[in-house]
């Protein structure tokens, strides 16, 4: 009788499931599913004449200079980026959730995130412009302390403009990186802490012994996160420097950009393949990762 | 007597100190928040004023030379006439600004009709493989635009969609975040409660509608506030999949205005930020739950 119950439960529990989330896979299987199979299959043609090329668009590709720097430029970017911006929440949240004052905080830094980018961008060339504003600061720093002199860097026109970008992600993503490890924070059983202290336990080692052990949920959820809004970033390098910007600030994202606008559609279904098969691997490594530490 | 006194004093001096550290504290973390307001009040007083003064401050950054850019916080002569000039003898922007109000809507409307079922067969049913779908929406939904790009491209092809408003909306109504976000707040609902809907004999359809949607609401709407700033400042689809500038929503307008006209650029950002800062605060709660169920946690 139970076994007949959970049965019908079962058949109840799937027709429901699907019923419910039909016109959402079936969306899904049109707009983003099918496609892709059928980029996977454009990638070994040639675009034009459709003739089967095998890894030849694969090789194209990889030789690609283009390819080569935006790949370094995106990794480099990624490897900087994330573990900052992970470090500066942290930072920022831990002091947090012991003020009174939490909310107006959280508000302050969460802002830029609904600061569209396009009236960003105006602030952004006042700032870091040749004749800018951050020149105009340092100048004066300068001239203050008597260490430098007048500071003409155009930060958007060389190397520099890597950091522009930098600092424009870290900028937009503080707060929300912020909100992420206060609930990590305020999820911590208060009697852990309390019992720690009881015990002699100093504010250091409570912070290192129980607070960020604690947190590794948090550490996953903001990695992930932030990777994704990483490849965001594109926005604002595209409206400060164009399509074509400084070689430190060619990004992967400008390269399907310009390959999709020149129509290069076989070296793009390669990149696609590429790129999506290896962000698959490490979302699938980093859920494993996680997975094993919770059991 | 006196050894009590260097206690209450030595008291004193941990206490002052702590409320030195706090200070200092406090100072550090707000500081930074300046980065924040700075670009604002710049926005704010760039939209008042005058062409002439704007043209003084600012011809060090298009025009270059040695002098540097500067700036007042109250403008000799402010003047409305930017937000006047752009409402009311700029037909263009009305378009734009219209458009962007169109797609944001469609889009939040076609997720809320799609989405949000899915999200509760997600939260609520236990059917064969729902766990394998779910960690392959995970992927979905992390994978960024321009991998996605050349496929839905060539779909909106096949379909006859390219240059059309539905090349921006039907994608993003099938994106996979607002599953999620509203999952999280299907998933607090306690599951009792739709055991003893059903023993009342009431319909799937009918626990969906009764219990799940005022119950999970919290979750429906921190997605519908994320999914608005989202939208609101989506740039690469309609760059990618619409010529016809006339369809272009207003966060591909701002970008083509020249130096030339800058208060127009301030007064333009401003009435496109407005909005935002709207849902913004209304909804800053909802946004802080999003960003938290958005953390993949079952």
């Amino acid at each position: 009788m139970a076994k007949h119950n959970t049965g019908v439960k079962q058949r109840r529990d799937t027709r429901a499931f699907f019923l419910f989330a039909a016109p959402e896979f079936a969306g899904v299987l049109i707009f983003v599913l099918l496609p892709f199979l059928d980029v996977t299959g454009r990638s070994f043609r040639t675009v034009v004449t459709g003739r089967f090329v095998g890894f030849g668009n694969y090789a194209t590709v990889f030789s690609n200079q283009a390819f080569r720097l935006a790949v370094k430029n995106t990794f480099r970017f990624t490897l900087v980026c994330i573990p900052l911006l992970v470090l500066i929440g942290l930072l920022i949240a831990y002091p947090v959730s012991r003020m009174k004052s939490a909310g107006v905080v959280k508000s302050l830094y969460l802002f830029p995130l609904a600061m569209p980018t396009a009236t960003i961008v105006v602030v952004w060339k006042i700032a870091f412009c040749k004749q800018g504003a951050l020149n105009l600061f340092l100048t004066r720093l300068g001239a203050w302390s008597g260490l430098w002199g007048e500071v003409h860097t155009d930060w958007l026109g060389t190397g520099a403009s890597f950091w522009v970008l930098v600092f424009s992600y870290i900028w937009k993503n503080t707060g929300y990186t912020i909100v992420l490890w206060l609930a990590g924070i305020l999820g911590i059983p208060n009697e852990l802490l309390e019992a720690a202290r009881v015990d002699g336990a100093s504010e250091r080692q409570c912070f290192l012994r129980i607070v960020l052990p604690n947190l590794k949920g948090s550490l996953y959820t903001i990695v992930i996160l932030s990777f994704l809004n990483s490849f965001k970033i594109y926005r604002e390098a595209y409206l400060v420097a164009g399509a074509y910007p400084e070689q430190d600030m060619y990004l992967l994202q400008h390269l399907f950009n310009n390959w999709f606008v020149n129509l290069d559609f076989d070296k793009m279904a390669a990149a696609t393949v590429c790129v999506g098969g290896f962000l698959f691997a490490v979302i699938m490594l980093l859920q494993r990762l996680w997975d094993r530490r919770e059991m | 007597m006196e050894k009590k006194e260097r206690q209450t004093s030595l008291h004193n001096l941990t206490t002052w100190k702590k409320a030195f550290r706090n200070g200092i504290t406090a100072l550090l973390i707000l500081l930074p928040t300046l980065l924040v307001c700075l670009p604002i009040i710049l926005l704010v007083t760039g939209s008042v004023m005058s062409d002439g003064e704007l043209q003084r401050h600012l011809t060090p950054v298009f025009a270059g030379g040695e002098a540097f850019v500067d700036w007042q916080l109250v403008p000799d002569y402010p003047t409305f006439g930017h937000y006047g000039k752009l409402l009311f003898m700029t037909p263009q922007f009305f378009v734009l600004f219209w458009n962007s109000v169109k797609l944001v809507g469609l889009i939040l409307f076609g997720q809320l009709i799609v989405g949000v079922p899915a999200a509760w067969a997600f939260a609520v049913y236990q059917a064969r493989g729902s766990r394998t779908l779910f960690a392959f929406y995970i992927v979905l939904m992390l994978l960024p635009f321009q991998v996605t790009m050349l496929s839905s491209y060539l779909v909106l092809h096949d379909l006859h969609m390219l240059d059309t408003p539905q090349a921006v909306i039907l994608p993003a109504v099938f994106s996979t975040l607002p599953v999620f976000l509203s999952y999280g707040g299907f998933r607090a609902i306690p599951a009792q409660l739709f055991e003893a809907a059903r023993i009342d004999g009431a319909s799937e359809w009918r626990i969906f509608c009764s219990i799940g949607l005022p119950l999970g609401k919290s979750g429906l709407l921190s997605a519908m506030v994320l999914g608005f700033l989202e939208y609101w400042n989506m740039m690469e689809q309609p760059m990618a999949f619409l010529e016809n500038k006339s369809l272009w929503p207003l966060s591909l307008y701002l970008p083509e205005i020249t130096w030339q006209q800058a208060g127009n650029a301030f007064a333009a950002s401003m009435i496109t930020l407005i909005p935002a800062v709207f849902v913004f605060v209304w909804g800053q709660d909802y946004l802080e739950q999003g960003i938290v169920f958005s953390g993949l946690k079952e």
